[in-house]
């Protein structure tokens, strides 16, 4: 057989890095020393699979030499016994009748579900939950999270350090979860992914540094997926993800200028991606089981099953955002809703509906963003510019802030 | 003969290479195509098994996911028509060659009936 690129081999680490850390986690119940011993694995990995040829369970493998190299160092480190035995850890022949053993499908279900629970644990802030599903699951390098974060390494590796800290005094239990525990952490893990896309999404200029994050969280659905096949919200989540992800390379123009939907070059939307995730939302609703990533997956799905904007069924998206209304109000998607009651019933109506509204989202961009466009159909030029004014000076990027200008350069005068 | 050629893979692998990575392994696998485009006929790439909804026959039950929780996933197939197993088993080599990791399984094609119709993105 042919020796492995080592591109390839680099690609099976990434793949093996969830399963070997849930595991080495659960044995060592130690972020940090799962962490360094699934690192010397890989160098390890590194080093012997070019010669040896790759071992039929490379997870198996890496958990083991892993495992061993650990409590080398922990041993060495108490000065309790000398050198490690290479030769004993590194037997492929030896190691896999006993992985293979020892860990079956449902065991390496709790782990990773626990691996990635720990990452999103509610003591969390969000972006601290963000940042440390990059590094731990994704296995990120500190420095491509810390550009996506716009911060330097040294606060970034300041703020993962505090974040385990906080995890250890938690104390996440090991023992293996109930159905109940079970079903709250894939929730917990669903929202965390969910936030780890948006992260990305709002940002996915493919030029920037975020876009990737997209990419990550699609990787850790369908992670998930794997594990729970059969559950209608982790199906829903990927394929929401899978079909807003599938606009990417039509979403920004020049200079990373957001492009909207009506705008957009349908052509260039990803037709793989899309049919992908209306299998999945087609297999989703089957359960009859409906939740929010189903419903948000079904809105996106009206948008990438029109071929052009005029297509669009503005209808059905207002009745599905209804039904999201209606699992738990949130202005948030009222102010998503009064886009489409624009479309139906025109302007006047949509503001109508945002209006009671800003209270609750002063703070957000989005909302004097969209209430300065149907300010700005219906007339009220000064109103409409004063939105926009506040639209800029809450915009979270460059390129959302030259959007809100061109609006603001059509109103003209000033 | 027509001879088919399953292309087995673990999905977490295929599934975390990057974009990049995906489109060159892919333009390295339309090499080894064109090089024997006389004898290659249609050629598949399935959906992950994640998209998949098994009948099991029998029971006339419906479950998510490929029925059999293998490592190894069917990722998809060639169809060679080739003289002999040995020239099959040298289109796989090849293959492998472009692509290494997982396994092929050349199995002989009983019926065979195309119809030109297109996938996710090959409709167009």
């Amino acid at each position: 057989m042919a020796a492995p690129e080592p591109d390839w081999i680099e690609a099976r680490l990434v793949a093996a890095r969830p399963r070997a850390m849930a595991a080495l986690l659960r044995y060592f119940r130690d972020l940090d020393l799962a962490e360094e011993a699934f690192q010397e694995a890989s160098l390890r990995a590194l080093r012997s699979w070019p010669k040896n040829g790759p071992p039929r369970d490379a997870e198996g493998w890496l958990i083991l030499v892993g495992r061993n190299a650990a409590l080398d160092r922990v041993r060495k480190d108490a000065r309790l016994s000398g050198l490690p035995d290479d030769a004993a850890i590194s037997d492929r022949e030896d190691v896999e009748p006993e992985m293979a053993e020892r860990l079956d499908a449902a065991d390496y279900r709790d782990d990773i579900l626990r691996l990635l629970f720990i990452c999103c644990h509610p003591d969390l802030p969000a972006t601290q939950q963000v940042a440390l599903a990059l590094r731990i699951v994704s296995g990120l390098p500190l420095a491509r999270i810390a550009r996506a974060f716009l911060v330097g390494e040294r606060a970034m590796e300041q703020r993962l350090t505090r974040a385990k800290a906080r995890i250890r005094s938690a104390e996440v239990p090991f023992e293996t979860p109930g159905p109940a525990e079970r079903a709250e952490r894939l929730g917990a893990v669903a929202a965390m992914i969910y936030l780890i896309f948006n992260e990305g999404y709002t940002d996915a200029d493919p030029a920037s540094e975020r876009a990737e994050l997209c990419d990550e969280a699609i990787r850790l659905a369908r992670l998930t997926l794997r594990m729970f096949p059969a559950e209608p919200e982790v199906m829903g989540l990927l394929a929401l993800m899978l079909l807003q992800h599938s606009r990417q390379k039509a979403r920004f123009g020049e200079g990373g200028l957001p492009i909207l939907l009506d705008d957009q070059d349908r052509g260039l939307w990803n037709g793989a991606m899309i049919a992908e995730a209306l299998a999945l939302l087609d297999k989703a609703m089957r359960h009859l089981a409906p939740g929010p990533y189903q419903i948000q997956a079904a809105i996106a799905a009206l948008h990438a099953r029109a071929r052009h904007p005029e297509a669009t069924d503005w209808a059905g998206i207002n009745a599905l955002y209804r039904a999201l209304e209606r699992r738990g109000a949130s202005p948030v998607v009222t102010l998503n809703r009064a886009v489409a009651v624009s479309k139906l019933e025109g302007p006047e109506a949509a503001l109508a509906l945002i209006e009671p509204l800003a209270g609750a989202l002063d703070g957000y961009f989005y909302f004097h963003g969209v209430r300065g466009a149907l300010l700005e159909r219906l007339g009220r030029r000064e109103e409409a510019r004063t939105a926009f004014g506040r639209a800029i000076a809450l915009a979270g990027t460059a390129a959302e802030a030259a959007h809100i200008r061109q609006h603001l350069d059509r109103l003209g005068g000033g | 003969m027509l001879y088919s050629t399953l292309c087995y893979h673990d999905e977490a692998v295929t599934t975390a290479w990057s974009a990049e990575h995906d489109a060159a392994v892919i333009a390295d696998l339309r090499k080894v195509q064109d090089r024997w485009a006389a004898k290659v006929g249609p050629v598949v790439r399935l959906m992950p098994t994640s998209a998949a909804t098994t009948l099991r026959k029998t029971e006339n039950l419906v479950i998510d996911g490929p029925f059999a929780e293998t490592k190894e996933q069917l990722l998809g197939f060639y169809v060679v028509d080739v003289a002999t197993l040995d020239e099959a088993l040298a289109f796989a080599r090849d293959l492998a060659a472009a692509n290494p990791g997982g396994a092929y399984e050349v199995r002989p094609v009983m019926l065979y009936q195309p119809d030109g119709r297109g996938g996710a993105d090959g409709g167009a």
